[in-house]
């Protein structure tokens, strides 16, 4: 572990001499010209800019992230033992979540196989539900209704995101609950004689997870869709095109980059949602980041957790290079 | 003209339903906080009642937390806003080979789950507090600031950059001609012409700091924030208290939206008011004497 904080100052104090040199090889080469870094920004600006970005990529971004990953292929040991001759790399984190034993093969581990997979496939569906939710809103926002009402609804639609995640689902437990509203309004008419347990059917999870993040999907859409001229739409009305071929076959690839760039919002942060499964969800319920938060706080196993978690970013990370390639887009035009 | 009227209906009818799914849970909670029942009930209307109000301002654990949200929140505008200001300023000096590597790895926090963000905090600093010495940086309050930085940092940055990207460099130029130093330009220059930005990335950070709870669980430790606090009580069981937190929340959105509305209806008017009567001033040059406008 002594090896661990040289690489924790030594990688950052590498990155520096990496840049100088890059700096004084351009510089040689002819390609950058002008004053040089400090120069142009002052002894203390320039000081400035580099420790807070050094600061900011490498001990609050980077480094953490490689301690979580270093962690996830070691065994869990009590404090003593760290860095002994025990501390030897190993896999026993994974073979736990895919067989729920360290060292056995035999059986899977089907709970948490199956509440990884649901998470995934649910949240994918999701994704695709606030897009087609969301899609004509944000169009008639960005394209036909006059600046005032404009107003009008983005308040309507801000509004209810200021309030606290956790009190969001709350808002939906009282909601679906079997004396709630919804309950009582469905026997009023006389639909259902019984309250229906639309909590233990998830049906409250999944509901409040699709209404966390709503927001997330219309905002980069109409900002995509506002910047289309509405010349082309009228145009394409003229020469007589159906409404859908207007939507298919102009609006969207224009707002491709907004439509990419909420999927993966949504998605990832579905995926990631914490709160809503853990006021919405029931005793049965199957979800990912419960299990990781139980890794850590019901089971202490740390590395254990710490292997779940990076599970769940590769995911992630597997999920928006798909997307990319799906839409043939680079980071930075989703991330705008 | 049939198929139009169809459509607008059609469209009515769509918008009608998106806002009672996106309004509706907050109506409920709005009547809940009112009514009698000791759970939160929407219909029968048993009673009118301020007692889950009085409930909520008595509850000591709701209201430390409150105060703990609010300091972590401005230490994380106090450290997201410069660090995003310098990730901006970085981000049009760095060299153009290294620029999408350099962006990736500080965009990479917003696309990633909060709670991995809240793990990874935790897990590295508790093994470098460990070996350095310093344990007392092993603190809810300084992790849960460095988890939520490393996101909000992000987003600060990207608010920047948008502006940044519409900076005229002959201002700097112009600056540096007439004598300016480098850092003068920073200061006079630079900094109020991002100024808007700064301060719309300040109120982001501190709303998104105030409202986390991924990360925040994870790195608070054995603190409490608000959004940790309601969380237990919201496990535990459901009181219109929690109903009354939501409708409080609600009322100062409502009231800082007008505010802003109004302030910025008046200084618009202002604005526009200045303009004719400089034209107005203009216009009365140009038409009397050169000797009287000299005057």
């Amino acid at each position: 572990m002594s090896g661990g904080l040289a690489f924790v100052f030594g990688l950052p104090l590498a990155v520096a001499i990496g840049f100088y040199l890059l700096a004084a090889y351009e510089r040689r080469a002819g390609i950058a010209t002008g004053p040089g870094f400090f120069q142009r920004n002052g002894l203390g600006v320039g000081t400035y800019l580099v420790v807070a970005v050094g600061f900011w990529a490498f001990f609050i971004i980077l480094l953490p992230q490689l301690a979580m990953v270093d962690m996830s292929f070691r065994p869990k040991l009590p404090p003593a033992q760290m860095g002994g001759p025990k501390d030897l790399y190993t896999l026993e984190n994974y073979r736990y979540f895919l067989f729920g034993s360290t060292t056995s093969t035999a059986e899977w581990n089907w709970l948490h196989i199956k509440a990884f997979f649901l998470t995934i496939g649910v949240s994918i569906a999701i994704t695709l539900l606030n897009f087609a939710i969301s899609y004509p809103l944000a169009f008639h926002m960005a394209q036909s209704a006059t600046p005032a009402r404009l107003r009008v609804l983005l308040l309507l639609l801000i509004l209810p995101y200021w309030v606290n995640e956790i009190l969001r689902a709350f808002a939906f437990r009282v909601l679906l609950s079997s004396g709630g509203i919804i309950n009582q309004m469905l026997m009023g008419i006389g639909l259902t004689s019984e309250p229906i347990d639309f909590l233990g059917a998830d049906v409250g999870l999944y509901m409040g997870l699709s209404y966390a993040y709503l927001l997330m999907m219309i905002f980069p859409l109409y900002n995509a869709i506002e910047s289309l001229d509405k010349n082309q739409v009228e145009a394409a009305r003229d020469l007589g095109a159906p409404w859908w071929h207007i939507h298919a076959f102009i609006v969207m690839p224009h707002a491709k980059p907004g439509i990419a760039s909420g999927c993966t919002l949504v998605f990832m942060l579905t995926a990631g949602a914490l709160a809503a499964p853990l006021v919405l969800g029931g005793p049965r319920t199957l979800w990912f980041t419960p299990i990781v938060y139980d890794r850590f706080y019901q089971a202490f196993n740390w590395p254990q957790g710490a292997a779940y978690a990076f599970i769940l970013l590769v995911t992630c990370i597997v999920f928006v290079l798909v997307v990319l390639k799906a839409f043939r887009l680079s980071l930075g035009e989703i991330t705008r | 003209m049939k198929a139009g009227a169809l459509q607008r209906v059609m469209f009515a009818v769509y918008a009608v339903v998106f806002f009672l799914y996106l309004l509706g849970p907050l109506a409920v909670m709005g009547v809940s906080a009112f009514n009698t029942p000791q759970y939160p009930q929407v219909w029968p209307i048993e009673g009118f009642t301020l007692d889950w109000f009085g409930l909520l301002l008595a509850d000591q654990d709701m209201m430390a937390g409150l105060r703990m949200s609010i300091w972590i929140g401005f230490l994380v505008v106090a450290i997201s806003v410069p660090i995003g200001l310098a990730g901006a300023i970085v981000m049009t000096q760095i060299q153009a080979r290294v620029r999408s590597a350099y962006y990736l790895i500080v965009v990479s926090p917003v696309l990633t789950p909060g709670i991995i963000i809240g793990i990874s905090t935790v897990v590295f600093w508790r093994q470098f507090t460990g070996q350095t010495g310093t344990r007392f940086l092993y603190d809810g309050v300084v992790l849960t600031v460095l988890g939520q930085a490393s996101f909000i940092s992000a987003y600060c940055m990207l608010i920047i950059l948008a502006r940044l990207q519409r900076f005229d460099r002959a201002q700097e130029e112009a600056a540096l001609d007439l004598g300016a130093s480098y850092p003068q330009v920073f200061r006079h220059i630079l900094l109020p012409f991002l100024k808007p930005a700064l301060a719309s990335a300040a109120v982001l950070a501190f709303l998104s700091s105030f409202e986390n709870y991924n990360t925040t669980t994870f790195s608070i430790l054995s603190d409490k924030t608000l959004t940790t606090v309601l969380a237990g009580r919201v496990r535990q069981g459901t009181t219109p208290a929690i109903s009354a937190l939501a409708v409080i929340i609600v009322a100062v959105t409502i009231v800082g939206a007008l505010a802003y509305e109004l302030y910025k209806r008046r200084a618009d008017a202002a604005a526009a008011r200045r303009q004719r009567a400089a034209l107005e001033e203009e216009e009365a040059e140009l038409s009397g004497t050169p000797a009287a406008a000299l005057a």
